[in-house]
């Protein structure tokens, strides 16, 4: 029950938006506090799960609701989280929640602060029902329910080039959803129920191997589109890019997991066979994202970009863990999973941050010498920077090294050697990480700040034009503002403290996170 | 020998029949037009009373083989009014009634005849009625005709109109030659099998003598394309978009709606229920003409300016989605059966209200510069009347298939699941990747209504926007909304009542 109320209280408040502005809430900041309010209410709601959550069997589901929905179809709404889905479950609704607490004081740019709200509230409802629904087509109603929120997000609320974008986002991904449809129903239709408990009791039994592994390419293309994998991932940089602070923070800290999530709870347990037929091809194509992930890095010259690309290179590692179908390996995925979602969650707020400030993302406009001109924003910067290239004792660190651990010892029907190639591969993205993070803290947090230009000489008068002369103004110095760098407000303290604090916390003890998905990914194995 | 005719089983197109003759009458006497409206429409509902009420008793059956010509094959009845039957007859009705709605501004505004214009819209759906409870190939024929003559004089009622004459000359044809290859199909199956009633035909088929067999399967093949003509399924879809265009918006609604949901239950009665013996054959070109139709619909509809052709190519692109079940032949036959007619029953609701809101918008734009509703002109739309602009961009949301329209994401889901339970996985994969496509131009078309107005619309040449659509239009508008609204929030609703069909 405790899972619908939780996804009753964000639908209930995005349809309260639909009650004209003069009944209800006039004001964009009225509507902006509900907002906050609503996805608070729904983060206590979780919380209190949390609370319910027996954890000595987190490998159970627990907390389950299973009504009939449609008989005819053999459709249940059948909910419920397990040691897997549960932290995705918290880790939604705090950086919901978060988001909400950034815009009360920070909203993007576009105004229609009703719109925003209903729109991030659906998005909630969304994520929510995926990571808890256990039935497959209630899986897929609520996969698609995130798309066309999102897809507004982006083309209202985007940057420049928002439209292609977001045409880019929603096209891609809806392609991903209709191959993971078939493959879905392919495995309901063989196996005769859509319960995804019962069919991961199974493991799959009872189904062809040849029907196994159409349905796991099937279905690892549309989790792999999502997650995003090398080669898939293009329309990740452009949406990641022009989408506002909280959808690009949504977008990486949420969204990208519904793909990994997927391949766990979904792909996997539904056709092993398939599964250790393609786990060779996914390991590769994990490897060349982190790899390329990096590569890609180290030549943008955007930092949101560049988040956008390092998240290729991070979710490579989860992939890869994935591949490696062991337990340390689906653990790493899951552990990955859950710091990326709050490593890049507070480097997209980051981002945001700089450019609300500087009015540019551009890392040579930027310049250097943050840490003189805004020294808390660049602190926490470097601190998320260095958390996200994997520093042991940071959340980023154990996520990556179970993965390259998985990837030494695979599971018994892989090649072991592929593997280990995987994993040297694998090391040498984690060394280019480390590379593209601190270039890019060299290149704005350290060095000294540029020297402040002149009003009259950071905008030419316009009689001389501009454009007639840009090799006199060369980007590193224009537009740089004169006056100092405001400091940080409440909203972004309030925001960015509790994701450093999980930073640390499962960096410093991973046993925290671990000990809750250990139990049920080994049951995933058939272990006990 | 006196057959008994069971009057309440046919009393649904017999009460049409008659009030089509009334409103004739009426009209004669020159009886107002509204007058002449309401007794159209009224007759729907009553029809549709009369669904209901025969939905809440057994299955009947009539004209059927007299004892002493049975020589104790099966009873053969002609006209069978069971669940699937009703469905469709419920459907249809629902759907004539929207498009009576739509149809009363319409009359007034292009100056059609009204008592002409609601006899044929009442006679085709008396051969849409028929049509659906037809179980053998000569009522199916004739009932298939009472539909289809009606219909091309009311494409070509704006006698004014050069586009309207063409688009009925050129519907008129393409029929007519589908009819002429229908009958053919339908004659060489009568040879080889000596029977009409489709009770006779499957197990006529299932034994056949092997050097009939060509004769039965070309048979079967011909039959198949006559009906490929009605649901305008690629390569015999090229009337649609003309005759759309050309037609009357009402009436391509119908054409669109009542008229394909016509088609698609007697092809799936003919093909489930006379010749699954043959589905080796039928099933794989099925496979191919779903495939061929949602890819062409698709493709060429992303190219489309203007809403209505855009709406055509659309319509031509889903045919192919209810195709797709039936490619499975006679795996899981009654479940594709079932995934079809969910489909039909959900694209009527959500097609119908698209199609209403640009009937109300075209009554809006009448000096559009070419007389037809360019998509540019859609810009804006949310600022000039809201709810026409968010109920549009619903209705094409939901023919996307994506939440917030969960009724055509689940009636996606069913067809791939018949699909797919079926064996065919390619189809669902070359599904797919048409949704993404289908996705697109709706959703441009969705964008462009919360985008700003174009500055063409300042233009002083084009006629001021009226306020709103008139009463009916926003009453067929808030009814399919309505329905939409109420099928995204319970699919469970349509998918509980075709499950019993199949």
């Amino acid at each position: 029950m405790i899972f619908l109320l939780m996804m009753a209280v964000p639908l209930a408040g995005a349809l309260a938006m639909l009650v004209p502005a003069d009944r209800f809430l006039p004001g964009d900041a009225a509507v902006r506090r509900f907002g906050a309010g609503v996805s608070g209410a729904t983060l206590l709601v979780a919380v209190s799960a949390l609370a319910a959550f027996d954890f000595g069997r987190s490998s159970r589901m627990q907390l389950e609701v299973d009504r009939s929905w449609a008989p005819a179809i053999g459709l249940r709404f059948h909910l419920g989280v397990d040691g897997i889905s549960l932290p995705l479950v918290a880790l939604t609704a705090l950086l919901t929640f978060l988001c909400f607490l950034y815009t009360l004081r920070h909203p993007p740019a576009g105004g229609r602060a009703r719109l925003l709200t209903a729109l991030l509230l659906v998005l909630e409802v969304g994520m929510l029902g995926t990571f808890t629904a256990l039935d497959l087509v209630l899986f897929f109603v609520f996969f698609e329910v995130v798309l066309i929120p999102m897809y507004v997000v982006i083309a209202v609320w985007g940057g420049p080039a928002r439209r292609a974008a977001a045409y880019k986002f929603i096209l891609y991904t809806l392609l991903g959803s209709g191959l993971l449809l078939a493959g879905m129903l392919l495995v309901g239709a063989e196996a005769g129920t859509l319960d995804m408990t019962e069919l991961a009791a199974r493991h799959g039994s009872g189904l062809a191997h040849g029907v196994q592994v159409t349905a796991f390419a099937l279905m690892g293309l549309g989790f792999a589109v999502k997650a995003p994998m090398w080669p898939l991932h293009t329309w990740l940089p452009d949406a990641h890019t022009e989408a506002p602070t909280v959808g690009s923070v949504l977008l990486a800290g949420v969204l990208l997991k519904m793909g990994t999530y997927g391949l766990v709870r979904v792909a996997l347990p539904l056709a092993p066979d398939g599964a250790r037929v393609w786990a060779p091809w996914l390991g590769l194509l994990a490897v060349i994202g982190i790899v390329y992930g990096s590569l890609a890095c180290l030549a943008q010259r955007d930092l949101k970009r560049m988040i956008a690309y390092s998240s290729v290179g991070h979710m490579g590692f989860v992939l890869l863990g994935i591949a490696t179908l062991t337990p340390v390996g689906v653990n790493a995925a899951l552990f990955g999973n859950i710091a990326h979602g709050l490593i890049t969650g507070l480097l997209f707020f980051l981002a945001g941050s700089v450019k609300d400030r500087y009015g540019t993302g551009d890392l040579n406009v930027l310049g250097g010498g943050m840490l003189t001109s805004a020294p808390r924003l660049a602190s926490i910067l470097t601190f998320a920077s260095v958390a996200s290239l994997g520093l042991p004792g940071l959340a980023g660190f154990w996520g990556e090294m179970l993965a390259l651990l998985g990837a030494y010892s695979p599971h018994a029907d892989l090649p072991r050697e592929t593997f280990v190639t995987f994993m040297a591969v694998g090391a040498l993205g984690a060394v280019l990480t480390a590379a593209y993070f601190l270039r890019m803290l060299a290149k704005i947090t350290h060095g000294r700040t540029p020297d402040p230009i002149e009003p009259a000489a950071a905008a030419p008068a316009p009689s001389e034009g501009s454009a007639a002369r840009p090799a006199l103004t060369p980007p590193e110095r224009a537009p740089i503002p004169a006056e100092p760098i405001a400091a940080l407000t409440r909203y972004e303290y309030a925001a960015w403290t509790p994701l450093i604090a999980l930073t640390l916390l499962v960096g410093l003890w991973p046993k925290t996170l671990l000990a809750v998905t250990t139990g049920p990914v080994r049951a995933l194995f058939g272990g006990g | 020998m006196i057959q008994g005719i069971d009057y309440a089983a046919i009393a649904p197109p017999l009460i049409l029949a008659a009030a089509a003759l009334a409103v004739l009458l009426a009209d004669a006497f020159d009886v107002p037009r509204r007058a002449v409206g309401l007794l159209s429409g009224g007759a729907l509902a009553v029809a549709f009373g009369a669904v209901v009420a025969l939905a809440a008793g057994d299955r009947r059956a009539t004209f059927c083989l007299p004892d002493g010509l049975r020589s104790g094959g099966p009873r053969s009845c002609s006209y069978v009014t069971d669940d699937f039957t009703l469905l469709f007859q419920g459907l249809v009705l629902a759907a004539a009634v929207v498009v009576v709605l739509l149809s009363l501004e319409e009359i007034t505004r292009s100056r059609l005849p009204a008592g002409e214009y609601h006899f044929l819209l009442l006679a085709a759906v008396v051969g849409a009625l028929t049509l659906v409870a037809a179980r053998d190939l000569v009522l199916l024929v004739v009932a298939l005709e009472t539909l289809s003559l009606p219909v091309f004089a009311l494409v070509g009622l704006r006698r004014y109109d050069g586009a309207a004459s063409e688009a009925a000359l050129k519907l008129f044809l393409v029929s007519v030659v589908s009819a002429a290859v229908m009958l053919f199909g339908i004659s060489l199956v009568y040879g080889a099998t000596g029977a009409m009633h489709l009770d006779r035909i499957a197990p006529a088929l299932d034994r056949l003598p092997s050097d009939l067999d060509p004769v039965a399967a070309v048979g079967v093949v011909l039959v198949l394309a006559g009906f490929g003509f009605k649901v305008a399924a690629v390569p015999f879809h090229f009337w649609a978009p003309d005759v759309y265009q050309g037609a009357p918006l009402p009436v391509a609604a119908f054409l669109s709606v009542v008229s394909k949901a016509a088609g698609f239950a007697g092809l799936a009665i003919v093909l489930a229920l006379g010749f699954p013996a043959y589905a080796h054959v039928w099933g794989p070109l099925v496979a191919i003409l779903a495939a061929l139709t949602m890819t062409l619909g698709n493709l060429v509809a992303l190219r489309q300016r203007t809403a209505i052709r855009l709406l055509a190519w659309s319509s031509v692109a889903q045919s192919g989605y209810m195709l797709a079940p039936l490619a499975v032949g006679t795996d899981h036959l009654s479940e594709a059966v079932a995934a079809t007619a969910a489909y039909v029953a959900l694209y009527a609701v959500m097609n119908l209200g698209a199609f209403a809101v640009v009937t109300g918008f075209a009554r809006r734009r009448p000096a559009a510069p070419a007389g037809w509703d360019e998509l540019d002109d859609y810009r804006g739309l949310a600022r000039r009347s809201p709810a026409l602009a968010a109920a549009l961009a619903f209705f094409l949301i939901c023919l996307a298939g994506l939440p917030p329209g969960v009724m055509g994401l689940f009636a996606k889901v069913v067809v791939f699941r018949a699909t797919v339970a079926g064996g065919v996985t390619w189809l669902a994969v070359v599904m797919a990747v048409n949704t993404v496509i289908g996705l697109y131009y709706y959703l441009v078309w969705a964008a462009r209504l919360f985008a700003p107005p174009a500055p063409a619309a300042e233009d002083p040449q084009v006629v001021p926007y009226e306020p709103a659509p008139g009463p009916a239009v926003r009453a067929a508008v808030a009814a399919t909304a309505a329905g939409a609204l109420v099928l995204s929030a319970a699919p469970q609703l349509v998918l509980q009542a075709v499950s019993t069909v199949g």
